[in-house]
């Protein structure tokens, strides 16, 4: 759905995104990580044909962007940057005039297409207020559901779950796994680690304007081949398997070359009492951390 | 696109707003000359107002005589300024742009709407002028050109349409400027500003001797030149080179306009 390669972006001096090779597949959701600045924004504004790339190429639905944005982006949804709106109309006045902008909105369905996306997102109750009175999370929802208006194959949303409160981002990622579930690709770029970790299928990590990561999260979050053992017999544990403890903190060890069934078996031989014991996988964090600063600083 | 824009427009209170203060100006002057009965010796003041005390019936132009020097040029900058910066300001700009909406067909759009704001004001300022002249000052049917003679009722008429043709374009010119300042700013004040700072500056420089060689190609030197449709016969020569300098001024303007909004970087 969307394939980049070679993205570079130079503003000046700066070389805000540098030869980035995005992959992403039909049915994903994808989650776009990185930190604060680093370059997030600016390649999904170069999808959406915004920001023009310095070099490398980008195709978007099979193709080639941003020359053919007009077949391309009435495919797509888009959330950039936060929601914006005309502080004087009312949301529903809103949506109606962006479902209009463009072509290939056929003016007899507007209205249903309008209150469907108003139902989707929750708006249904304040649609006729002023956007001027929204809230920050209502705001949110009004750009959202402009972005699922035409039914959309790929969303493209950045940072959605923004200024939503617990049961708004709760609510806002069982409409996003509806919709993915109906068969739309979704692209999501969060710094939110614990929002892409509940959500996405597939993650990539951008570090200083380098695709640093790439894969499925399933593949990062496999088993390291280490078994995590909480027990309140820590030292005993600890001399039972001597050699094979790579770490042990508290109560906490986490043990090496060793099956976990066969650990357990032998530890509960031993008469030890067993809190907790099961294969260690490695936490998004982790593997985000390890990902960004195993890379070499930019010099400025 | 179009339609959307001009649904913007009219939905917009501050369109409303701006049409009604520049309306308010030529009232407060029909009101003050029918309380008083003291007008311009014919020669001085804005053209048109001293014939106005005797045939109600020319207020329009009187009006329009008024609005364009300073009043319109303003409301048309800050509408256009607006129109691309405005959209970048509030954010709403790459929303449109990925919907999507063509760089070039929304700038179109919204030429489109800011002269149908100008069409509004300048239709709004001649009847309501054309109504209060009629009702409030003198009814004599003087109906005569600004050289003395008598003009029949038809030829004033469509005289009348061409001045207000020509007061459009004039503004047209002046919308293109701002709207290049637009495309380069995200700020719409900026962008108004800039484009009125050039008037300010063509304005300053006419009344210059020293900058005589420049004077035909600012863009405020025939703005007035409407007066000469209603001489006896019509003096044609700078209607015409008013009308020829605007085209250029909106063909290189909204030219530059387009380069730059269509390869620019929307980071807004």
């Amino acid at each position: 759905m969307i394939v980049t390669s070679g993205l570079t972006k130079r503003y000046g001096a700066v070389l805000a995104v540098d030869d980035v090779g995005l992959d992403v597949r039909e049915g994903d959701i994808y989650g776009f990580l990185g930190a604060n600045g680093s370059g997030k924004t600016t390649t999904v504004r170069m999808l959406l044909g915004l920001v023009l790339a310095t070099s490398g190429d980008i195709e978007l639905l099979g193709r080639p962007m941003p020359r053919q944005a007009a077949a391309v982006l009435p495919r797509v949804g888009a959330l950039v940057e936060g929601p914006a709106a005309y502080g004087h109309l009312s949301g529903r006045a809103n949506l109606t005039l962006i479902d209009a902008a463009g072509a290939g909105a056929p003016r007899r369905s507007r209205r249903a297409r309008v209150d469907d996306a108003l139902e989707q997102v929750g708006l249904g109750q304040v649609a006729e207020r002023k956007v001027r009175a929204y809230s920050l999370g209502m705001r949110q929802r009004l750009g959202l559901a402009a972005a699922l208006l035409r039914r959309p194959s790929l969303l493209v949303l950045d940072e959605p779950t923004n200024g939503l409160d617990p049961q708004g981002i709760s609510e806002i990622r069982e409409l996003l796994l509806g919709l993915h579930g109906r068969g739309t690709t979704v692209f999501l770029s969060s710094h939110l680690l614990a929002e892409v970790e509940q959500l996405c299928t597939r993650v990539g990590v951008l570090d200083r304007g380098r695709l640093v990561l790439q894969d499925q999260l399933a593949t990062l979050q496999q088993p390291t081949g280490r078994t995590v053992v909480r027990t309140p017999d820590a030292a005993a544990a600890h001399a039972l398997l001597d050699g094979r403890v790579e770490r042990l903190s508290g109560d906490r060890l986490v043990v090496a070359r060793i099956e976990p069934a066969e650990l357990n078996r032998r530890l509960v031989a031993a008469g030890l009492r067993i809190t907790e014991l099961g294969p260690e996988r490695r936490t998004l964090e982790q593997v985000v951390l390890a990902a960004t600063t195993d890379s070499p600083v930019v010099s400025p | 696109m179009i339609a959307v824009e001009l649904r913007k427009l009219v939905t917009r209170p501050r369109t409303w707003i701006t049409i009604a203060l520049i309306d308010a100006l030529p009232t407060l002057v029909a009101v003050l000359l029918a309380l008083t009965d003291i007008g311009p010796r014919p020669g001085t003041g804005p053209a048109f107002l001293s014939a106005v005390l005797s045939d109600g019936t020319l207020f329009p132009l009187a009006a329009l005589a008024m609005v364009l020097p300073l009043f319109l040029p303003v409301a048309v900058a800050l509408t256009a300024g607006d129109a691309i910066a405005g959209e970048a300001q509030s954010g709403t700009l790459r929303y449109l742009l990925v919907r999507p909406v063509g760089r070039a067909r929304l700038l179109l759009a919204k030429l489109i709407s800011v002269v149908a704001f100008v069409l509004i004001a300048v239709v709004v300022v001649a009847v309501t002028a054309y109504v209060v002249g009629a009702l409030l000052l003198g009814d004599a049917p003087l109906s005569s050109s600004v050289s003395g003679t008598a003009l029949t009722q038809q030829e004033l008429a469509w005289r009348t349409a061409l001045a207000l043709g020509y007061a459009v374009l004039a503004m047209l010119g002046v919308a293109s400027i701002a709207l290049f300042f637009s495309t380069v700013t995200d700020s719409p004040q900026g962008a108004a500003m800039g484009a009125l700072a050039f008037l300010i500056a063509s304005t300053l420089l006419l009344t210059l001797d020293a900058s005589q060689a420049l004077q035909p190609y600012l863009p405020t030197r025939y703005w007035l030149a409407f007066v000469d449709l209603f001489r006896d016969p019509i003096l044609w020569r700078d209607v015409l080179r008013g009308v020829v300098q605007q085209v250029l001024y909106v063909v290189v303007f909204l030219g530059a306009a387009w380069a730059n909004f269509s390869t620019r970087d929307i980071t807004s």
